[in-house]
């Protein structure tokens, strides 16, 4: 067989399983570059009892919708996830295996592609002709193509948001259940169920405007002026990650793909230069203002308005400007 | 326990970077370089939980050309007991895997108890390196970590990590050492090297080993690097703090009207 293999990815965090939003975006990378290059495409899912998501699966334009099922693949592990893997890819020989860049794939597609001497193109955010995965560099400053130097198959993770679950082909594919073996004792790690710190106090995604911080403010002493900023406006405060590592701001008011991700009337990046991490989780957001002194900054890529300057000097004239509109 | 940090030396956060002649890479002179900052994160962890022991070894593991010697250095003074500096000059023609078949050769003569490293690099940001060298030597790994306990030692090793995973959610993960685990930044607060640890680096021992040729040709090949075409249209604003102040206003009240 040549052709597109995703695997997609699901999470039971309320009850029910249910695939993800990055799982369909890889999917529709997938009919993409299965266009491209005159292949068929296919999907696989992993786990115990994902009858009704395969049955999701094939309402799309898929050649065929591939199984495992095995009650060792119900919590995630790297090795069992790598083993089952293995088996389907060297039956099916795709030329390609696409998957959503999420923090469980990052976690075993690295050692997946190595066991074919394969090198995994991870976080790709366009896939152009030829074709050419694109993904970025230096935290999103730059921005460059690679290729695969011959031997199939191909490992590649879609970003979030680099393709849209909406422009998905739907289709009628057949299901196809594949018996894999697997032991316990191939195990070697031992994962408890997933928790939560403490339930999510402030709930950033229900904000229509959200005054968010990055490193630009050097200082935890420096909180304040941008809570005076949000104050004015009637927002939510957040932070990029480096901000709450450091504890200046609590995790919970974390934006980026180990935070929320939010997608506000007005989104206000505060000396945010604009990591993909942070981007991942705003650049939904309808309107973006960006303030930081570095004019290459990244967070520029995304802002509909733009302030190159001291946010030192920016943000306490533009909170007094709201302040004397408000009053 | 014995602890092998992997370090990377990447260009400095805020480096102004230009791309080289050729767009396959970025013009490499006048750049400052550092540890990569989740590096510094794992070598925080290996330092802690030595402290915690009482007893260990850290060693700090860096492939990469003579610069690297400042990146050992600073880990030297930091705490770590010796540095091993895989001196290879030719990084950008090398792949992953390449690289990491590189850190496994010297790893494996060392036979460590764990192996930390940074969840990802600043500059090439592909966060492979760590789970292929798990894969090459053939022992158990986990990925996002926050925090690490011994919780035995006999018969043998094991350990409880806390691996971070999307939208605020943890879980716990157990496995027997010799593990590898790639540290995410946050779990602890990074030290400082203090003037006494500066002082005492400069008696410590840093093996340097010359890279092996790469044997296979690269899997994959960057093939140009260029600045990303905007996403968005960017209206630029100018003008004194309280020029940009009144602008921004406006746009606030006509065109998000949030105001």
């Amino acid at each position: 067989m040549s052709g597109v293999l995703v695997v997609v990815e699901h999470l039971n965090r309320s009850g029910s399983a249910a695939l993800t939003r990055t799982s369909l975006e890889a999917l529709a990378a997938g009919q993409n570059l299965a266009k491209q290059l005159s292949a068929d495409c296919f999907a696989a899912v992993l786990g115990e009892a994902i009858a009704p998501l395969a049955a999701q699966l094939a309402t799309k334009a898929l050649a065929k919708v591939f199984t495992f099922e095995h009650p060792l693949l119900n919590q995630y592990t790297a090795d069992a996830y790598t083993i089952a893997l293995q088996q389907l890819i060297q039956k099916l020989a795709p030329t390609c295996v696409l998957f959503p860049h999420t923090y469980q794939v990052r976690d075993f597609a690295p050692a997946l592609a190595t066991r074919f001497g394969q090198v995994f193109i991870s976080d790709v955010i366009a896939i152009n002709p030829g074709p050419t995965f694109v993904r970025q560099l230096f935290q999103g400053k730059l921005n460059a193509d690679y290729r695969t130097a011959g031997p199939t198959p191909c490992f590649v993770s879609i970003q979030a948001g680099a393709f849209r679950a909406e422009t998905l082909e739907s289709g009628a594919a057949l299901i196809e259940s594949i018996a894999i073996s697997l032991t316990p004792a191939q195990i070697r790690t031992t994962p408890s169920a997933p928790f939560r710190e403490s339930a999510n106090t402030v709930d950033l995604a229900a904000a229509p405007i959200i005054v968010s911080v990055g490193r630009g403010i050097r200082e935890q002493e420096n909180i304040p002026l941008v809570q005076a900023l949000a104050d004015a406006l009637g927002a939510e405060l957040a932070a990029s990650r480096p901000i709450c590592d450091a504890g200046w701001l609590p995790m919970e008011r974390q934006v980026g793909s180990s935070g929320q991700t939010v997608s506000p009337k007005l989104y206000l990046a505060i000396g945010i230069s604009g990591a993909i991490q942070h981007l991942v989780g705003m650049k939904g957001s309808k309107t973006v203002i960006a303030i930081n002194k570095d004019e290459n900054a990244p967070i520029f890529e995304v802002a509909d308005f733009g302030v190159a300057a001291d946010l030192f000097e920016i943000v306490p004239a533009l909170t007094k400007a709201i302040l004397a509109v408000k009053s | 326990m014995k602890i092998i940090v992997a370090i990377k030396q990447v260009p400095e956060r805020d480096a102004q970077l230009n791309l080289a002649p050729g767009g396959k890479w970025i013009d490499e002179s006048d750049l400052a370089y550092t540890i990569n900052e989740p590096d510094a994160y794992a070598l925080e962890e290996a330092l802690q939980l030595k402290e915690k022991n009482g007893s260990g070894e850290v060693i700090a593991l860096c492939a990469g050309p003579e610069r690297a010697t400042s990146t050992l250095r600073e880990a030297l003074a930091k705490g770590a007991d010796r540095a091993i500096h895989i001196l290879a000059d030719d990084l950008a023609q090398r792949d992953t895997l390449s690289l990491a078949r590189l850190l496994a050769d010297a790893i494996r003569s060392e036979s460590p108890d764990l192996i930390l490293a940074g969840l990802q690099s600043d500059d090439l940001g592909l966060g492979q390196t760590g789970v292929i060298l798990a894969e090459l030597l053939g022992i158990p790994h986990a990925t996002l970590i926050m925090h690490v306990e011994v919780t035995a030692t006999s018969p043998r090793g094991t350990i409880k990590v806390k691996r971070e995973l999307e939208d605020g959610w943890f879980q716990h993960i157990e496995m027997l050492l010799p593990a590898l685990l790639t540290i995410q930044s946050g779990g602890n607060k990074l030290r400082y090297a203090t003037l006494m640890g500066i002082k005492k680096a400069k008696s410590k021992p840093t093996a340097t080993v010359p890279a092996a040729a790469g044997t296979t040709t690269p899997a994959i090949e960057l093939t140009s690097v260029y600045l990303p075409e905007k996403q968005k249209h960017t209206v630029m604003l100018h003008g004194t703090p309280a020029e940009i102040a009144a602008q921004l206003v406006e746009k606030l009240q006509s065109e998000v009207r949030v105001l």
